[in-house]
């Protein structure tokens, strides 16, 4: 379990506006995810919980030990930390085989057990075959799988990654979910991650904290936050919602009901506990939640007309733009037979729709 | 004609042994510049690169009145060893020292300085001391770079004229280095004996030359 209260300001410079990172978080067992914008300060919580960057106060825990504690001038060396980190680049020791790689980490063991830590993890990180080569004469899943092995080779209290699936092809993107999925299951280690991707974060993460400009907005299950984003801010930052500016009509807490005006149409929606009649609001509602249908006589009950734009081809499904600035995301096989249709109906879900 | 070869075997023992003096000390400062932030860093840098502008006569007066018997630094040495530096083959390594140690230092801390950090705060994170660091990761990274470094200071040492005339003198068979040796020899109308000498340098210097792009290219 770690526990970290961190603060650093960088006071504003000539050719930099200044930055100041505060965080409170914890995280325990299973991978915890730190998601956000580059310049958010992600890399630097990492650094700062590996000892690289000592923090103007605060206080960081890692299960009963203090790593650092601004008040008692206590910052203990990234030696002494017991934190593997695994770099964005591996950062292999280039001169050495992989064997030795491990055996190099493997040097805080007692004597008699380092070379069968080391085979023993060559065999589960399946390096045994190319134990032998130096990084660069191995392949790149190779390599990942090796700098691992060997932040992991000593029994480190936590494992710290940085952007790992940054520049990555997906096939080995595919390899690195793998290999950290069995790393959660074999080893006890907690995991925090360094990522500015959703999809890492559903892919691996059992918490997700969500940074931005230095704070953590929010955090939570990555379903979760998917579900209730907390403020515009953090729906903005997941990049993953129609955000539609609306008015609040009428709101009726007894049958949990609400009319919403989006520009020169009024649609249902639930209750919005906390909301005023007349307030100004976003509604916030996945691509996915909404459905499209061609436009046919007068638009129905919680539809809007609007032109279609532009069809995006995915691989699961195919993403509507409409005018507006509103999207859709429909199966293929929905959209298929209607490509040539250019005025269409949006259908709003009534219960899913949230006021932010 | 017999020709005396004791000008190579010291030119090349004060070569090597300034070259050593020059790694361990220039490795240690080259390291101190490259890792950590203090006051007076600036003056340091500029210290170490000083006698690279200086002219040589002008570091051999300065060494002279420094290292020479009346000063303190010469009575020191003279208590300690029983004999003054100056004007002995010793006094050539120092003469050596003050180019070999500045182009130890600059290369050798570029070096330093364009190795992959995060190597280095990997083998942190695995818990190697600065010490084993140091060893086994930073120096293997760095080791060609700082190897053409030496082998150019040694180059630079073996061709050591004006310095190492003022202090150390031209006593035949006692201080007088190659370099020396060639301008004597062409001073007393020897000039085939300077042509010789001049040709063996000449050969030493593009040995060492094709050394280093060899290691360089690697």
């Amino acid at each position: 379990m770690i526990q970290a209260r961190i603060r650093k300001t960088f006071p504003p410079h000539d050719d930099s506006a200044g930055f100041s990172l505060d965080v409170d978080f914890r995280a325990g067992a299973g991978v915890t995810v730190l998601f956000g914008p580059s310049g958010a300060g992600k890399s630097m919580v990492l650094d700062s919980i590996a000892g690289f960057v000592r923090p103007d106060e605060g206080r960081i825990l890692l299960d009963d030990v203090i790593l650092f504690d601004g008040a008692a001038r206590l910052h203990l060396s990234p030696q002494a930390r017991n934190c593997g980190y695994v770099f964005q680049n591996y950062a292999l020791f280039p001169h050495m085989t992989l064997r030795e790689n491990l055996a190099f980490a493997a040097e805080r063991r007692p004597r008699l057990e380092r070379h069968r830590r080391v085979n023993e993890m060559l065999e589960r990180f399946r390096l045994t075959e190319t134990a032998g080569r130096r990084p660069h004469e191995v392949s790149g899943g190779q390599r990942q799988r090796c700098s691992i092995a060997r932040a992991l080779i000593g029994g480190p209290k936590l494992l710290l990654l940085d952007e790992p699936a940054q520049g990555l092809d997906a096939p080995l993107r595919v390899e690195l979910y793998e290999t950290l999925r069995q790393v959660r299951a074999d080893f006890q280690t907690p995991v925090l991650l360094v990522t500015h991707d959703l999809d890492e974060c559903f892919e691996l993460g059992d918490e997700m904290l969500v940074l931005c400009a230095g704070r953590v907005v929010q955090s939570g299950a990555p379903p979760e936050i998917l579900d209730r984003p907390a403020t515009l801010e953090v729906a903005r930052l997941l990049g993953a919602f129609n955000l539609i500016p609306a008015e609040i009509r009428t709101l009726d807490p007894g049958r949990n009901a609400s009319r919403l005006k989006i520009g020169e149409f009024e649609i249902d929606g639930p209750y919005f506990p906390g909301r005023l009649k007349g307030d100004r609001v976003t509604v916030c509602v996945r691509p996915e939640q909404l459905t499209a249908l061609p436009r046919n006589g007068r638009p129905g009950p919680n539809q809007i007309p609007a032109a279609l734009e532009r069809a995006v081809e995915k691989p699961t499904h195919v993403h509507l733009q409409f005018a507006g600035g509103i999207a859709v995301d429909l199966p293929r096989a929905a959209f298929e037979p209607q490509r040539e249709i250019r005025e269409w109906v949006i259908q709003f879900p009534a219960a899913l729709l949230r006021a932010l | 004609m017999a020709i005396d070869w004791f000008p190579l075997w010291l030119s090349l023992r004060v070569a090597v042994i300034s070259t050593v003096i020059a790694l361990a000390a220039g490795l240690w400062v080259a390291y101190i510049l490259a890792n950590r932030e203090f006051r007076g860093k600036a003056v340091v840098d500029a210290a170490v690169t000083l006698p690279l502008v200086l002219p040589p006569t002008v570091l051999g007066y300065y060494l002279l009145v420094l290292l020479g018997r009346a000063s303190p630094l010469g009575k020191i040495w003279e208590k300690f060893f029983g004999s003054p530096l100056v004007f002995t083959w010793k006094a050539a390594v120092v003469a050596a020292l003050f180019h070999s140690v500045p182009l130890l230092v600059k290369s050798s801390r570029a070096a330093l300085e364009s190795i992959d950090r995060s190597c280095e705060r990997a083998a942190r994170t695995l818990g190697a001391s600065e010490w084993k660091l140091f060893w086994r990761v930073t120096l293997p990274l760095a080791q060609r770079s700082i190897l053409a470094a030496a082998a150019l200071a040694f180059a630079r040492s073996l061709g050591e004229f004006g310095a190492t005339l003022m202090i150390a003198g031209n006593i035949p068979g006692s201080t007088q280095t190659m370099a020396v040796a060639i301008y004597d020899a062409l001073e007393s109308g020897h000039s085939m004996l300077a042509l010789l000498l001049v040709l063996v340098i000449s050969a030493i210097a593009l040995a060492i030359l094709s050394f280093t792009t060899r290691l360089e290219s690697h």
